[in-house]
């Protein structure tokens, strides 16, 4: 008896250390392309390409310059982005929340076939409609303009669905009732007393919203040509064009500059953005 | 008591009612607009008078007929999903079967699941480059890795080969969703009943008898749902190959999206071809989504049905009680 559970146990023990090595040759896979990318920012055209290091120079300074000095504009792009995705989000999650909430609250005849109509649309490609939208915005003369980005986030069925699950399992609606005798109407106990029951899903959601759309070039390509309105994805695609050509230490700066906010956002929530993944998957 | 609900139920429609026209002005419309175009003679930068062509089903009869780079195009795709997919699966699978194995307990998982995640939230387009950069030839850093570990004596030329160019993008594909997949497993496999586990390791299972006799099983509607939802997003798979070589070497790397992307906003502006392989796109996807819904609606009725059950049967002994 005991001779197995010995032999068990080591064999457990094999089984971890073979886990434990897959596991951080795993984590190596997920942070060296970022590790080189970060590094290579700090080094010379020249150091590079006379091969690998792995640990930074001194060439920032003169990256950044070289970078500067062409069409690369990172604060713009920066801006853009920050623009469109923050306002984007904040239509996604607010009405998106709304929405959830008039689904939930009132008894209405058309909710139930509604609710159908936002399962059924939850998977259409963006791709499906691009060529119809482009040619609309073309006609409101409303390409290059920061709107037809923002303003379809109003409606995002995978957002309402989510919200309404979250609602489903905490509202009582006894809280709603007792805001009403107190005389509030209700836009106001919408925005009074249930968005601060929402704010955990709410923040949850935000942030996925807000890294979908950062990392949104599709549509983005299509919509803007004017390189003062460019977002960071589309001047990613400016540092493979020929004007970098040879620059590879200012290229991999570009590169590093337009994810660096990710990584803050990243590493500072990383908890619940782990979280959120698990509960997007189970759906229940 | 009845009152209060008519007064209040018009609040339902109010607060539906921005979706609703966000919904239907910029995505229903487009997508009927989208539809239109496929039917039409729609083409050129300067916008001209556009005509519903006599056989109006010309654009498409064009793209799946005649159409090389579009059906090399819809084989790209899958290609490239499939070689994403498997692996991905297989790896997520294995991660999941070990970070929830009671017996082994392994440390660090949430670290490990934070690090694995990372790739899936950079920017997609920054990675494309990014990756171009590091197999670059015939000086890069993966060239010199390799050959600094012996593997090669000459640099190879990874973004010129068909083969190599698409395995590229099935690994970078990979690499930023296997993370996904795990955490959205692992997820499944907490929901499962302990009981179940507790029951197989009473009657003396061993690990591999736990996973696929009594883990596996259980997660299928989630594996499914999985299967569903990369197979959608896999269709639309844009950035990466269009950032990383624009769909070349010689169409090797061309997805249906970049075909699209390519045929209306790269110097033809052929918008009618464009909207008619959306189209098809779109069909493609219907058709997938339609199945997903099937399976995910399939497994709430079976749990509706299984709560009228416990219903009735409470009922019963109620009645029989009384």
């Amino acid at each position: 008896m005991e001779h197995i559970q010995k032999s068990q146990r080591a064999s457990i023990r094999i089984n971890k250390t073979i886990i434990y090595i897959v596991c951080i040759l795993l984590t190596l896979l997920s942070i060296l392309p970022f590790w080189i990318m970060f590094v290579n920012a700090t080094r010379s055209t020249p150091e590079i390409q006379s091969g690998l290091s792995l640990l930074p120079s001194v060439h920032l300074g003169s990256n950044w310059e070289v970078l500067n000095s062409k069409s690369f504009d990172a604060f713009q792009g920066f801006l853009n982005s920050l623009i469109i995705s923050g306002c984007a989000t904040i239509c996604t999650v607010y009405f998106s929340s709304l929405t959830a909430y008039g689904l939930v609250a009132y008894n209405w005849k058309l909710r139930q076939p509604f609710f159908t109509f936002i399962m059924c649309v939850m998977m259409v490609p963006s791709q499906a409609s691009a060529i119809g939208f482009y040619q609309f915005m073309y006609k409101l003369h409303w390409t290059n303009s920061f709107l037809p980005l923002i303003l379809p986030a109003i409606a995002a069925p995978a957002v309402v669905f989510f919200m309404r699950q979250y609602l489903l399992g905490t509202l009582s609606l006894e809280i709603v009732e007792s805001s009403r005798i107190d005389g509030a109407g209700e836009f106001k106990t919408f925005n009074r007393i249930i968005m601060p029951i929402m704010m955990p899903a709410m923040a949850t959601q935000a942030i996925f919203a807000f890294v979908g759309n950062w990392n949104n070039l599709f549509m983005p390509l299509i919509l803007l040509t004017d390189k003062t309105k460019y977002t960071l994805p589309i001047m990613v695609s400016l540092l493979k064009g020929d004007i970098y050509k040879t620059e590879y230490g200012s290229i991999y700066l570009g590169l590093a500059l337009t994810v660096l906010p990710l990584f803050v956002i990243y590493f500072l929530l990383s908890r619940y953005i782990i979280a959120g993944v698990a509960l997007g998957g189970v759906k229940e | 008591m009845r009152r209060k609900t008519v007064n209040y139920s018009k609040y339902g429609y109010i607060f539906s009612l921005p979706f609703i026209l966000a919904f239907l002005i910029f995505s229903l419309y487009p997508i009927l607009y989208t539809a239109v175009i496929g039917f039409t003679d729609m083409k050129g930068i300067i916008p001209k008078p556009v005509h519903i062509l006599d056989n109006p089903f010309e654009n498409f009869r064009e793209l799946i007929v005649n159409n090389v780079s579009f059906r090399q195009s819809l084989s790209n795709t899958f290609l490239i999903w499939i070689l994403n997919f498997i692996p991905q699966i297989a790896l997520a699978l294995l991660l999941t079967a070990w970070f929830t194995n009671q017996r082994l307990k392994v440390r660090g998982q949430g670290a490990f699941k934070v690090l694995l995640y990372m790739p899936n939230i950079i920017t997609a387009s920054t990675i494309a480059v990014l990756f171009n950069a590091l197999f670059s030839y015939p000086v890069g850093p993966m060239n010199s890795i390799l050959h600094e570990l012996g593997f090669i004596d000459n640099p190879v030329n990874f973004l010129q080969d068909k083969t190599t160019a698409r395995g590229i993008v099935a690994f970078i594909q990979f690499w930023m969703w296997y993370g996904n997949t795990m955490i959205v497993l692992i997820a499944g496999v907490l929901g499962i009943n302990p009981a179940l586990f507790e029951a197989a390791s009473i009657d003396g299972a061993n690990g591999y008898q736990t996973f696929f006799r009594i883990t596996l099983p259980s997660l299928r509607p989630i594996l499914l749902f999985s299967l569903t939802t990369s197979l959608i997003g896999g269709l639309q798979m844009f950035d990466i190959p269009q950032l990383f070589l624009g769909g070349g070497p010689d169409n090797g790397t061309l997805t249906t999206s970049v075909f699209i992307y390519g045929q209306a906003f790269k110097g033809s502006y052929l918008y009618n071809r464009a909207a008619a392989a959306s189209m098809i796109l779109f069909v493609i996807a219907a058709v997938l989504s339609a199945v997903l819904f099937y399976i995910m609606r399939d497994r709430d009725a079976a749990k509706l049905k299984k709560e009228e059950k416990r219903i009735k049967k409470a009922a019963k002994l109620a009645s029989k009680g009384a």
